[in-house]
């Protein structure tokens, strides 16, 4: 894994203090709230319904043990033992104090990690696959070319005003768990035809209250000019973008307006400018940050394990639990285990802060000290030997994280909505509990199978609800919360934006709706057909017809 | 309102004019709207004193391609911090079309924007304060940071060439 150097060190360190100052002169009153905001927003410090609110960045959510453990110590310090993880593989703490934020940050500082960017018109974390350097599926590791989109991005003069936020993901892998095709630039590696590897640019991709899925403006580029062309595309976003409508402003609105063969006319003329200079990245670089990337001391396993197995046909819980939440590894005798922040009933993405702890130990006792962030809300130890599968989950159920449900119904990503967030029009958590309680059966959502349910609190959709299988959306209606239902939302390699039903339901409603939608889609089903699937092929009426009948 | 360039507090020695409305007498310094510049270009060549040229957003400072040598200044508006046009605009008059003049940043010009200014190629800084406060505030804020990840060109040392250095500093005491 990637370890700070002492430039990147002095970089955070001199960031710490520097915010620390600014906080100095708004509480002295040297800077007003309106000076200060911009400020904070890039330090990750929102003000909320009820109080600031801290955003951590997790650099394509990848963690090592001791930083996992210090977020659980600043959960107990500073806000009220928990903290929640993000859609953008960030972690999220609700009731710091403003002047206790600096010591927050120097706290994180001290472990390789910082709030910077986490908020603002700027270029957020870039998020990737949860599974990289793990997956069977994968190309290539992405992390050392996020690492080097770290750096680049981290302070860019030139793009820290942008017309609105910026948001990149790459994925190594053709099954993209990283939903690059929804984010303003999207990375998918593959192999052109020359047998090298690069990268598919695809721009435009968003959700909020216009969603698009990204188009491709160039098929493939190479690794060592990645960087410039990722420059070539923010420049022309900053002078071109929209900067007169807030909600116009995304790059997603100028590809859509100007088309994507002008945006890629643009972007191709300005790359050819900048594409020999100082920003392409050699070969002995790249491998430099590779090197870093490296795999960990795997042992030659066989892929079977005895114990393993027996474990599984002795113990059901032990035997669902990987039957949904252990993923097959690149590395024979190893597996990828996922650990659902989504108990029946719980909050989504919450963690404590001795679950947290108790996460790091075991990455520590069975993952090399390799945790990772899930853009749905989830943790995963990517490195974990077959034979010590029943060990980690043991201790996992025993804590309450042994919950057997990852890409079930209950595994929901949910925004925090009204319950913290000031711009949401309906609260998304309580939603998603009562749905989480209601399909809490876990044969029956083994039997219903991958259905992904999102839910967003107002039109931001930080909840991802367009690319839902069954998408939300909570709104207000004369001061009711009523709650919108959209269908064939995907945010896979297959990438779809999902359709309006009809009018919006009730929250005493609501969660019979979902459920008429899966009986529905049980009784219509073909073998092996996943929501989805089914929706893909009988389209809209049946399932508006549930719910709607003849009204 | 003070300037501040080169570490120092300098005197306002041009006077700005707008889109229409009587240019001063012809041996003043004058800086002119760029869309006022491209209409009047040949007259405003011609006189006396001073030229530059103010760029707003949604200017294309490419339209200055042929003309850079005869300004002195470009001025280039921030009409508000969060509008960041200006930091590609001052990217491109310097490391694109060399632009080697004064470029000065105006408007809502904040301490906490003028490191990425100055990144961006900015040498001067308009701020809406006392002379003393205005250098104050640019001293500071030049110095706050010392790391620098992305290559532009305003002569700083990356983090990425620092490295590159050590590393074969190291591999020379290997060999």
């Amino acid at each position: 894994m990637y370890r700070y150097d002492d430039f990147d060190r002095q970089l955070v360190q001199e960031r710490t203090e520097q915010f620390r100052e600014q906080v100095k002169r708004r509480l002295a009153g040297d800077i007003t709230e309106e000076q200060f905001r911009p400020l904070r927003l890039m330090n990750g410090v929102y003000l909320q319904l009820h109080a600031y609110m801290l955003r951590v960045a997790i650099p394509y959510g990848t963690l090592r043990a001791d930083q996992l453990r210090q977020l659980g110590m600043i959960a107990r310090k500073y806000d009220k033992g928990y903290g929640h993880f993000t859609t953008r593989q960030n972690i999220q703490y609700n009731w710091p104090k403003l002047d206790e934020i600096p010591d927050a940050l120097l706290d994180l500082a001290n472990v390789e990690m910082h709030a910077i960017q986490t908020s603002g018109n700027c270029i957020r974390n870039t998020t990737t696959d949860q599974y990289a350097g793990a997956a069977a599926d994968e190309i290539e590791d992405p992390r050392p070319y996020c690492e080097l989109i770290r750096q680049w991005s981290t302070f860019h003069p030139e793009f820290t005003y942008l017309p609105r936020k910026f948001k990149i993901a790459v994925t190594g892998s053709p099954n993209d768990r990283a939903a690059v095709k929804v984010h303003d630039i999207g990375l998918r590696m593959h192999q052109n035809d020359a047998g090298e590897t690069g990268f598919e640019v695809i721009v435009g991709g968003g959700l909020g209250r216009t969603p698009f899925v990204g188009k491709t403006v160039r098929d493939f580029i190479g690794k060592n000019d990645l960087f410039s062309y990722l420059e070539a595309i923010l420049r022309v976003y900053n002078r071109f973008g929209r900067r007169d409508n807030k909600y116009k402003a995304r790059i997603k609105i100028l590809v859509h307006e100007l088309g994507v063969e002008e945006v890629r006319r643009l972007v191709e003329e300005e790359w050819e400018q900048i594409k020999d200079g100082s920003l392409r990245v050699g070969d002995e670089e790249i491998a430099h940050y590779i090197a870093q990337f490296a795999p960990p001391a795997f042992e030659d396993l066989s892929d079977d394990d005895a114990d393993f197995e027996r474990h599984k046909a002795e113990n059901r819980g032990f035997f669902n639990w990987v039957r949904s939440n252990v993923v097959a590894h690149k590395q024979p005798g190893y597996a990828i285990a996922n650990v659902s922040l989504k108990p029946i009933g719980g909050i989504p993405g919450d963690a404590t802060d001795t679950q947290m702890e108790l996460v790091a130990d075991l990455s520590e006792k069975y993952s090399f000290g390799d945790v990772r962030v899930t853009h749905e809300q989830n943790l995963v130890l990517p490195h974990v030997k077959k034979a010590d599968l029943f060990a980690l989950w043991t201790a996992l159920d025993a804590a309450g994280l042994g919950t057997a449900n990852l890409g079930y119904v209950t595994d929901i990503i949910s925004c925090p909505g009204l319950d913290y967030c000031a711009l949401a029009t309906a609260r998304s958590i309580p939603l998603s509990q009562r749905i989480s309680e209601r399909f809490g059966d876990l044969e029956r959502q083994h039997d219903i199978g991958e259905l992904k349910i999102k839910i967003s609190g107002c039109i931001n959709a930080c909840g991802h609800h367009h690319v839902g299988h069954i998408g939300i959306l909570g709104l207000d209606k004369r001061g009711k919360e009523f709650y919108q239902i959209t269908l064939g939302g995907d945010a896979s390699q297959d990438a779809s934006i999902g359709k309006i039903a009809g009018a919006g339901f009730s929250e005493a409603e609501v969660v019979d709706a979902i459920e008429s939608l899966v009986t529905k889609y049980i009784e219509i089903r073909e073998s092996g057909e996943r929501f989805i699937d089914t929706y893909r092929r009988v389209g809209m009426d049946p399932f508006k017809e549930v719910l709607y009948g003849d009204r | 309102m003070a300037i501040v360039k080169n570490d120092s507090v300098i005197e306002q020695e041009w006077i700005t004019v707008d889109a229409e409305g009587d240019l001063p007498s012809s041996d003043e310094n004058l800086i002119v709207p760029l869309a006022r510049f491209k209409e009047e270009r040949d007259s405003l060549l011609g006189r006396n004193g001073g030229l530059g040229v103010q760029l707003n957003p949604g200017d294309a400072p490419e339209d200055l391609a042929d003309d850079l040598d005869r300004l002195s200044i470009i001025t280039v508006n921030f009409p508000a911090y969060t509008d960041g046009r200006g930091y590609s605009y001052g990217r491109v008059l310097r490391e694109r079309m060399g632009f080697k003049g004064e470029l000065r940043a105006i408007g809502d010009v904040l301490r906490d924007q003028i490191l990425y200014m100055h990144r961006c190629g900015f040498d001067s800084y308009e701020l809406n304060v006392d002379g003393e406060t205005a250098l104050t505030k640019v001293r500071a804020a030049l110095k706050e940071m010392t790391v620098y990840y992305q290559p532009t060109g305003d002569g700083r040392v990356t983090a990425q060439s620092l490295r590159e250095r050590r590393r074969a500093a190291l591999d020379q005491k290997a060999s």
